[in-house]
């Protein structure tokens, strides 16, 4: 094991990237997950989905970040879609949702998978651009474009859903939704088409950030399954319904993550998500910020 | 009375075929599916009895596995050892995740069973006296008359295992601890405002389940005569312990086994005969279907079939 | 007062930024009709899971018959004698009106199924429910869910009962069946704190009457006081 401050500062620039990029995968499941209370364990499975849609639309000519924006629209439908069978399935029944919920998105994570798996194989994917394969030199150290590309992204994605839910009407009613129902439907707003509209900005984020993923490294389908650590780690650190706290919790579990890359391999960097996860549930559940 | 009889005479028949000539290829299916029946039973009682969804059935059958392996390298274990080790490694990762996480919400429960799945694949990829990332073949020992071959033994000894379990279960059902935690499962606030101990009950049924999951993984390395960390720690054991009681029928003992005997028969026929994924995809899509469709299970809808015609 | 059943000794809680009770001081007699009144979100359903159990208080003691149950989880507190009813009913809806009913016969008194049978009908009997004891509780129509609620409370052999706005949304007839039941419970020498917005509710049946705004007893006296003083018809009518 080599130690060294300079390997030491490269893996915590590295993390903060790693964490940025991580905080923008973690935002669509911090909106279903920590705002609307659905137990959306398919959400990184959506995700992946995305990246592999944006393989396909990459195929066709356009460049990574535009094919996951383009993408938007169509998953946010999809995820206006999901959301109101579950609602019409098990929220509106009331009587154990929860279980059955669970179990619901637990299985159609696995359709995804599979059903990725057998219209693409198991073999990784790629894309192809500009900024992925080159780096950015500073002095001593090397930043790879793409990840540089990946931190933008994120930021504006955070920033721009930060704004959103604060500034516009939608938004805060999304905010409202999440801690006062009742208040809210006195106001004469249909909570459920609220939710509804929320979950489908979820998912539409989730085809970006399935862009993201494939741009900062391939994909193959099983991957969603180490991607429900990181993104559930992120939004459970944060504190559910926090979006500032999204970033702040992204960025300790990118440098946790970069460190003990650093330091103990890959082999080891796949436990530090879900380690990371066990250690907030078991010492502070409610997050950094957590309502 | 008539389940004593009814479990004598399924032992019977399970060790008459097992020493007939009837061909090898039943016990090799055969003990998967059994130990189906103790998976998704022991996940039925901390999912099915209280309501709290286990995905990380894998951590706790994958370490019974691997503490076997550490037993038979170490120590020469015979299996009965391995079993009994298997089972208390297992409750103890039942008592330590529960205490962790059953004062929290069902989903944190769920998300932390599949943190511990993918932890404990994490330190056995990194541990090389099991073999590492690539795994450890093993050696059967001879096996012991009358039995023809080892895995005709393994298939009897998972038969009884599949006994204890489903009779764990239905005493656990029957009695006031049954009655306590489906208080929990309908209204967990109502049930600690009723008497009902919740955390101790919760803690209870999780370390009951585990014990019974780390049983089962116990002789699976035996069996295949191999151990890697990838297939024993896979969060496909979790989905098939999870759909086989969502599919059987989750308030009664016999869901569990009806959804492991029919989807588990479907898995081994769709596995050999088309492809591996192929049947997760079956076992997700049935999974959905039922939990949507039929919520109560084969049991649920074999009830309302009894109401409809004895009008 | 003798030696109080209940003391509640300036119990405060706060939910993040937000304070719910204030230093809240409070006694309740043995065998007294207490009320509890109060505007929304005034910390009365908060005070009542503190002294159940559901929430942990963070100033303050709680002492119930001599003993301080601070840090009693809620299901020690009820086999202690502190039962409650829930706001919003809570029925195993799995389960029958019966079945729901033995969960407390057996784990607060713990007495086997056939005997928590017959003190169950017994119970069902006096609040008139015992048609529906082999009713699914998922099947039970308002008025028989708040009876429920009750009556589940009334199998815990309580001496301490809380009942939270029992006869909410209820019409006429309906309040006065449950308010007699309450009547009758208190008659056996069960002390009971009703919370409730039905004010001819509240005044026919307290004795004593508390007031709480914004987490904290603005006012305590007599059923007529209460109604008579300008702070409470200011806390209900809005500054």
């Amino acid at each position: 094991m080599i130690f060294s401050f300079d390997l030491l500062f490269e893996a915590v620039l590295f993390g903060v990237l790693l964490g940025c990029f991580y905080a923008a995968v973690s935002i669509g499941l911090s909106v279903s997950f920590g705002l609307l209370d659905v137990p959306h364990v398919a959400h990184p499975a959506l995700m992946i989905f995305g990246s592999y849609c944006t393989f396909i639309v990459t195929g066709w000519g356009l460049d990574p970040i535009l094919a996951g924006v383009v993408l938007m629209p169509a998953f946010f439908v999809l995820g206006v879609l999901i959301y109101r069978f579950y609602y019409e399935t098990f929220e509106r029944r009331g009587t154990e949702a929860g279980v059955r919920g669970l179990a619901f998105f637990f299985g159609l994570a696995f359709i995804i998978e599979v059903g990725l798996i057998l219209g693409f194989g198991v073999d990784q994917r790629t894309v192809q651009a500009a900024y992925i394969g080159s780096s950015l030199s500073i002095g001593d150290y090397r930043i790879p474009y793409r990840m540089l590309v990946a931190f933008g992204v994120a930021l504006l994605l955070t920033f721009c859903l930060s704004i959103y839910l604060s500034k516009t009407f939608t938004g805060r009613a999304i905010k409202a939704v999440a801690q006062d129902e009742p208040a809210l439907r006195l106001m004469g707003a249909n909570p459920v088409r609220i939710k509804q509209w929320a979950f489908g900005i979820a998912t539409g984020v989730s085809a970006l950030a399935g862009a993201m993923v494939i741009i900062v490294g391939p994909v193959e389908p099983a991957m969603d399954r180490l991607y429900i650590g990181r993104t559930f780690c992120v939004v459970v650190l944060a504190g559910l319904g926090s979006m500032t706290g999204t970033l702040a919790a992204g960025l300790i579990l990118g440098i946790a993550e970069s460190i003990v890359l650093m330091m103990l391999g890959a082999s080891w960097a796949p436990a530090v998500a879900f380690g990371l996860l066990l250690v907030v549930l078991g010492i502070r559940p409610q997050g950094l910020f957590g309502r | 009375m008539k389940y004593w009889i009814s479990v004598a005479v399924f032992l019977i028949l399970a060790l008459a075929a097992a020493l007939s000539g009837v061909n090898e290829y039943v016990f090799y299916a055969g003990y998967i599916v059994l130990t189906f029946v103790v998976l998704s039973t022991a996940w039925n009682i901390l999912g099915g009895y209280a309501g709290y969804v286990n995905f990380g059935t894998g951590a706790f059958f994958g370490l019974g596995s691997y503490s076997a392996v550490v037993l038979f390298k170490a120590l020469e274990a015979p299996l009965i050892v391995q079993i009994i080790a298997g089972a208390a490694i297992g409750a103890a990762l039942g008592f330590a995740v529960g205490i962790m996480t059953l004062r929290l919400r069902g989903i944190f429960f769920a998300i932390a069973t599949v943190a511990i799945l993918f932890i404990m694949e994490t330190l056995m990829v990194n541990w090389r006296y099991v073999g590492g990332a690539t795994g450890l073949q093993l050696l059967r020992p001879e096996v012991m008359a009358p039995f023809g071959s080892y895995t005709r033994m393994l298939f009897v000894v998972m038969a009884l295992l599949a006994v204890i379990a489903v009779s764990v279960a239905r005493y656990i059902q029957v009695g006031w601890i049954g009655r306590g935690l489906r208080a929990i499962r309908d209204s967990e606030e109502a049930a600690e405002c009723s008497g009902v101990p919740t955390l101790r009950l919760k803690l209870f049924a999780c370390v009951v389940s585990g014990a019974l999951m780390g049983a089962a993984g116990a002789p699976m390395p035996m069996y295949l005569s191999f151990i890697e960390p990838a297939s024993s720690f896979s969060l496909n054991w979790g989905v098939s312990a999870l759909a086989m009681p969502m599919i059987g029928g989750t308030g009664h003992w016999i869901g569990p086994v009806i959804g492991a005997l029919l989807l588990g028969s479907i898995q081994q026929i769709v596995t050999v005969t088309i492809s591996n994924e192929i049947n997760v995809l079956v076992v997700g899509v049935l999974l959905v279907l039922f939990v949507v469709l039929a919520p109560d299970g084969v049991v649920g809808l074999f009830r309302k079939w009894a109401r409809r015609s004895s009008r | 007062m003798g030696a109080p059943l209940l003391q509640v000794k300036a119990v405060s809680k706060h939910f993040g930024g937000f304070t719910a009770l204030s230093s809240v001081s409070l006694d309740i007699a043995p065998g007294e009709r207490f009320g509890l009144i109060g505007p929304n979100g005034s910390g009365k359903t908060t005070l009542i899971n503190c002294i159940s159990g559901s929430l942990r208080n963070e100033g303050g003691q709680i002492v119930f018959e001599g003993k301080e149950i601070s840090r009693l989880p809620a299901y020690r507190r009820t086999r202690l004698g502190i039962a409650r009813s829930f706001q919003l009913p809570r029925p195993f809806h799995t389960m029958t009106v019966l079945e729901n009913l033995l969960v407390p016969s057996a784990y607060v008194t713990h007495l086997r199924d056939s005997e928590g049978e017959v003190k169950a009908m017994e119970i069902l009997r006096s609040i008139r429910l015992a048609d529906k004891a082999h009713a699914l509780a998922s099947q039970l129509s308002q008025v028989e869910l708040r009876k429920l609620e009750l009556a589940r409370a009334m199998a815990a052999e309580p001496r301490l009962l809380i009942s939270d706005e029992a006869m909410a949304g209820l019409a006429g007839a309906e309040v006065d069946e449950v308010l007699q039941i309450l009547f009758d419970l208190n008659a056996r020498g069960i002390t009971i704190i009703m919370i409730e917005h039905i004010m001819q509710a509240v005044m026919r049946f307290s004795q004593r009457v508390v007031c709480l705004d914004a987490g904290r007893i603005i006012c305590e006296g007599t059923p007529q006081a209460i109604v008579g003083n300008p702070d409470v018809q200011r806390a209900y009518l809005g500054a």
